[in-house]
């Protein structure tokens, strides 16, 4: 649990990650997500419940320091010095662990063995993550907390980070990341757990997420001039689980779009109503967090 | 030891300072233009000639010229209004009224018209007959040590070793703070107590080139030797280097924004460059004032320094005025230590 003032920030988590497993914490701008990595990072003391890591609590002094050394660190909002060299920075970063990575070997992880005697100043955005990733592998962890560590990226370099934590698992590692993109939860993670309001709403693997939802498919539709369709009809529709009208859209979650749009199609000819937009696609966690909170995951 | 993190986090610190061209030229230029202007327009050239003004009227002409046959005056014939406003202004600083008696017209409490006074009378009374009664001779000497710039270059030196340990220290660690880089170090198994080393570090080692670079101008430019010895003047820079570094992080340590920090760096640095001696003397200062003053790093320093670099005074004389530099790094380094924020 953790307060500010009077707004508790994150509470009643209850979450445990295993050796060997990519864990994504998900949800939107505000959700505690950062609290809670921070948390376990030993960073943010909480006000109250049980933190361990790797099997210990994180206690101050020697015991502290050791915890440290197993684990790789990346911060939402670290901007490393300007001044340096990429090799450098690295060095810098390894000097502080016993049994850490060369500057050679932990370039050639993260892919910027070019880029070695560039100042940091001048790296794109994609490559001063990927250097951020840099300095918390050097470490050789055997957990690595990754906070959106794509966020703002192109879609080239979130790609190029993907591969880097894929390889990072292959050789055994855990992973624990914040993210507020689903398609990279969904891609990366054996387990999410979904935060809304500093809450848990729900967890488990993302297909058995999906799965909740009864159907794997949506189709969403909105009518064109005034036109009105009862949810109560939508229902009775074949294949169709739920209904959720939204702002500017209905959806319907649906598990055979062969039989259902067919149906909604002759629905709303019956009625007279004209489609200004029809869509579908596969659920993904997107529609797992709508359907839990009536609110879509970003604000965009 | 190359992958001691004390030597990677000192040569970080070095290699971030000598590449931002700023900050070498604060900490290594300035001090050297300051010295070379106030060298300058304070160079040891004696009085010169005092301007003097006769206000016109009867007798005017022949007495400006006795005053102007003077060496050590330049006297010009004014109109009334003119010679007032150019006294007023500092222009002339003496305005001689010919008539019966002769009126001086002068601003005593300006040391130059009195001076003056003084010229213009000798000259006037010798040119109406006065002889002198006694017999005298005078004896010149130009003591190297006594001048404004012996005076100023161990005062700048004290105060670039202010500024650059405050300055230093100060923004690097805000801005470790404001990047969110304090946290993140904070995040790895680094001892705290590494990190504030390190900038103590760094600092030792920009010292050198400091102190190197102004005391070997004074010496090449205007012949500030050093009386007393270089071992001595060298501990006393690095303890001053250690107490303002440590002043430094006391500054810093809790500061969340270069303004803030900014802020608390002029508090503490310009009360102490107007009272601590670097451009004038502190005994211009009330009687009352001299303990506080005398308390100050900055005034001890630069006591410390004066006496090694004019006197020649041993470390041993130093006691008093080293003890309050010490004190103040070991005093502010301690509640830096205490207070500092890490994220």
């Amino acid at each position: 649990m953790k307060r500010y003032g009077d707004v508790v920030a994150v509470a009643g988590l209850d979450l445990a990650v295993a050796a060997g497993e990519c864990f994504g914490l998900l949800g939107p701008n505000g959700a505690g997500k950062t609290t809670t990595i921070e948390i376990l990072e030993g960073l943010t003391p909480p006000d109250g419940g049980e933190v361990e890591v790797l099997g210990q609590p994180w206690r101050d002094g020697a015991p502290g320091r050791a915890l440290r050394e197993r684990l790789g660190i990346q911060l939402q909002e670290t901007q490393l010095a300007d001044k340096l060299t990429v090799a450098e920075t690295v060095q810098l970063f390894r000097s502080f662990y016993h049994r850490s990575h060369t500057v050679d070997e932990v370039l050639a992880l993260v892919e910027l063995e070019e880029k070695r005697g560039a100042r940091v100043a001048s790296l794109s955005g994609g490559q001063k993550q990927r250097l951020a990733v840099a300095c918390a592998l050097v470490s050789r962890p055997d957990l690595l907390f990754l906070d959106e560590p794509t966020t703002g990226l192109d879609p080239q370099s979130r790609r190029q980070l993907w591969d880097i934590i894929g390889r990072f698992r292959e050789a055994g590692g855990s992973v624990l990341l914040t993210t507020h993109y689903m398609e990279e939860a969904e891609r990366l993670c054996d387990r999410v757990a979904i935060m809304d309001h500093g809450k848990v709403i729900a967890h488990g693997t993302p297909r058995q997420l999906i799965a909740s939802l009864g159907a794997d498919h949506v189709v969403e539709f909105a009518l064109a001039g005034e036109a009105q369709v009862m949810p109560a009809a939508l229902e009775g529709l074949p294949g169709v689980k739920r209904v959720r009208p939204g702002p500017d859209r209905i959806a319907l979650t649906v598990a055979e779009v062969h039989r259902a749009v067919p149906a909604l199609l002759a629905l709303l000819e019956r009625q007279g109503a004209e489609l200004s937009l029809l869509t579908t696609h596969h659920a993904t966690l997107e529609d797992v967090f709508v359907s839990l909170t009536g609110r879509q995951l970003r604000d965009e | 030891m190359n992958d001691h993190p004390l030597y990677q986090l000192t040569l970080s610190r070095m290699r971030e300072f000598y590449r931002e061209p700023e900050a070498i030229f604060w900490v290594f230029g300035f001090p050297i233009v300051l010295a070379f202007a106030l060298g300058l327009a304070f160079r040891n050239s004696g009085p010169g000639e005092l301007k003097v003004g006769v206000a016109s009227g009867p007798g005017d002409r022949g007495l400006a010229a006795t005053l102007d046959a003077s060496a050590r005056l330049g006297a010009i014939v004014l109109d009334t209004a003119t010679g007032r406003l150019q006294l007023r202004t500092g222009r002339i600083a003496l305005l001689v009224v010919p008539g019966d008696p002769v009126v001086y017209r002068y601003d005593s409490t300006r040391t130059e018209s009195r001076l003056a006074r003084l010229e213009v009378d000798d000259a006037l009374q010798r040119s109406r007959g006065r002889t002198d009664a006694a017999a005298v001779r005078d004896e010149r000497v130009v003591e190297l040590g006594s001048r404004y710039i012996d005076f100023l270059i161990p005062g700048l030196l004290g105060m670039n070793l202010l500024g650059s340990g405050i300055w230093g220290v100060g923004f690097s660690v805000v801005q470790a703070r404001q990047k969110k880089l304090l946290k993140r170090f904070m995040a790895t198994p680094m001892r705290r107590s590494h990190y504030l080393l390190g900038f103590i570090l760094s600092r030792l080692v920009f010292l050198f080139l400091e102190v190197t670079a102004l005391v070997g101008f004074g010496w090449l430019m205007f012949h500030v030797g050093v009386r007393g010895s270089f071992l001595t003047l060298t501990g006393i820079t690095v303890l001053g280097a250690l107490s303002f570094a440590g002043l430094g992080l006391l500054v810093a340590s809790r500061a969340r924004t270069i303004e803030g920090v900014s802020g608390l760096m002029n508090l503490v640095m310009l009360p102490m460059w107007i009272l601590s001696g670097t451009f004038f003397s502190y005994a211009r200062f009330p009687d009352a004032m001299i303990p506080f003053v005398k308390a100050l790093p900055l005034t001890a320093l630069n006591d410390a320094l004066r006496a090694v670099m004019i006197d020649g005074t041993s470390v041993a004389a130093l006691g008093a005025p080293l003890g309050v530099v010490a004190t103040w790094g070991a005093v502010s380094f301690v509640v830096a230590l205490k207070i500092f924020r890490w994220r």
